[in-house]
């Protein structure tokens, strides 16, 4: 259920995420000093292709991540297998991957 | 806890693959009385049709093991004063395990997994070399050495939580052993080990919960050799690129 290449594909993604979630939350502390407002954050981050690649990369690491983590519990614990299980890994995969990269091109697109 | 009560109030699983129930049997408690005494006491002196395994009572064969009070124990060297609640002892065929009858659960699909895991010998000789010779002191011999002394009595198996819970999982005695084959250097299935090992049931599938290590009746450590083949299947992945 947990072949070799989802586990490289779940620690690789987990890999990555590490760095960007500190990243994010520095970034959500410097923000707010001194309160700023939306306009003056989408301000910065609209047109920023730093911040699409930042949050783009950060997107699709949660996505497989995710899904990975998913399938597992959901095999475990419900018992779910074969084709059902690899079409909800997917779904999810792709479900999250979908709403992270429309809120990443929300804030990101000039 | 200890019971100075004269009689054991032991409930036994009683049945067949198609279910079954705990049955209740007063056994005379006895001084330094193992589990397995117990169970042999009510098949000579309660019911003689009540099916139950064992060979060594030593600890040596691994064919006695039983939940107990509902942990997982060698019934040959679990003594009584240890495990009961009180008085009272429910003793119940291994988990995990399907039940052929009563005690004896079916041990095919555990061994059948040492198989897939390609916990099998891959001899590089024959009777015709020398014999080989083994470094001792080697890190790969000694990490070889602390997983040989499995008994196969599927303790591990059934305290294993991913195995309960994922049927296609090899489980940690299947693991380990593949770790000690990968480790001795008399064995030439190293890629056909990583392979096995690699698979849908394979060894990342473990959470490290550690359930193996804490109920192994020879204080083995399945758990570390599991992470150690994890961590070679990833080497492997290194390697070949290197050598690429
Ligand atoms: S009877 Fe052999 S290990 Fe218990």
């Amino acid at each position: 259920m947990l072949d070799f290449r989802l586990y490289m594909a779940q620690r690789l993604t987990a890999l990555i995420m590490a760095p960007l979630v500190l990243g994010h939350i520095a970034v959500m502390i410097y923000a707010i000093q001194g309160g700023l407002s939306s306009a003056e954050i989408l301000g910065r981050t609209q047109g920023s292709l730093f911040w699409l690649l930042f949050y783009g990369l950060f997107v699709l690491a949660v996505s497989i991540h995710a899904a990975i983590g998913i399938r597992v519990i959901v095999h475990e614990w419900a018992g779910l297998k074969g084709a059902a299980l690899s079409a909800l890994t997917w779904a999810t995969g792709l479900g999250l991957l979908a709403m992270g990269a429309r809120a990443v091109w929300a804030v990101t697109a000039a | 806890m200890t019971t100075k009560a004269e009689v054991l109030e032991v409930s036994v699983w009683r049945g067949s693959a198609d279910g079954g129930a705990l049955e209740t049997f007063e056994v005379p408690a006895r001084e330094s009385q193992t589990v397995l005494d117990v169970v042999s006491w009510i098949q000579q002196f309660a019911d003689p049709t009540l099916t139950y395994r064992y060979a060594c009572r030593v600890g040596m064969c691994g064919s006695c093991a039983m939940m107990v009070n509902g942990t997982p124990r060698w019934t040959c060297r679990t003594h009584v004063q240890k495990v009961a609640e009180g008085n009272s002892l429910r003793i119940e065929p291994l988990r995990n395990l399907p039940v052929i009858k009563d005690l004896a659960a079916d041990m095919d699909p555990f061994f059948d997994k040492w198989v897939e895991a390609e916990a099998v010998h891959h001899p590089t000789g024959t009777r015709h070399d020398p014999i080989a010779h083994v470094d001792a002191d080697s890190g790969a011999r000694q990490a070889a050495d602390a997983g040989i002394e499995c008994i196969n009595c599927a303790v591990c198996y059934a305290a294993c939580d991913t195995v309960a819970g994922n049927a296609d999982y090899l489980g940690p005695a299947a693991l380990q052993r593949a770790w000690t084959l990968l480790n001795d250097t008399r064995d030439g299935g190293g890629a056909s080990i990583l392979d096995a090992v690699s698979g849908g049931g394979g060894c990342h599938n473990c959470h490290s919960m550690g359930s193996c290590t804490q109920y192994c009746p020879n204080e083995l450590d399945p758990m570390s050799a599991i992470a150690g083949l994890k961590r070679e299947t990833v080497r492997r992945v290194f390697r070949r690129r290197r050598d690429a």
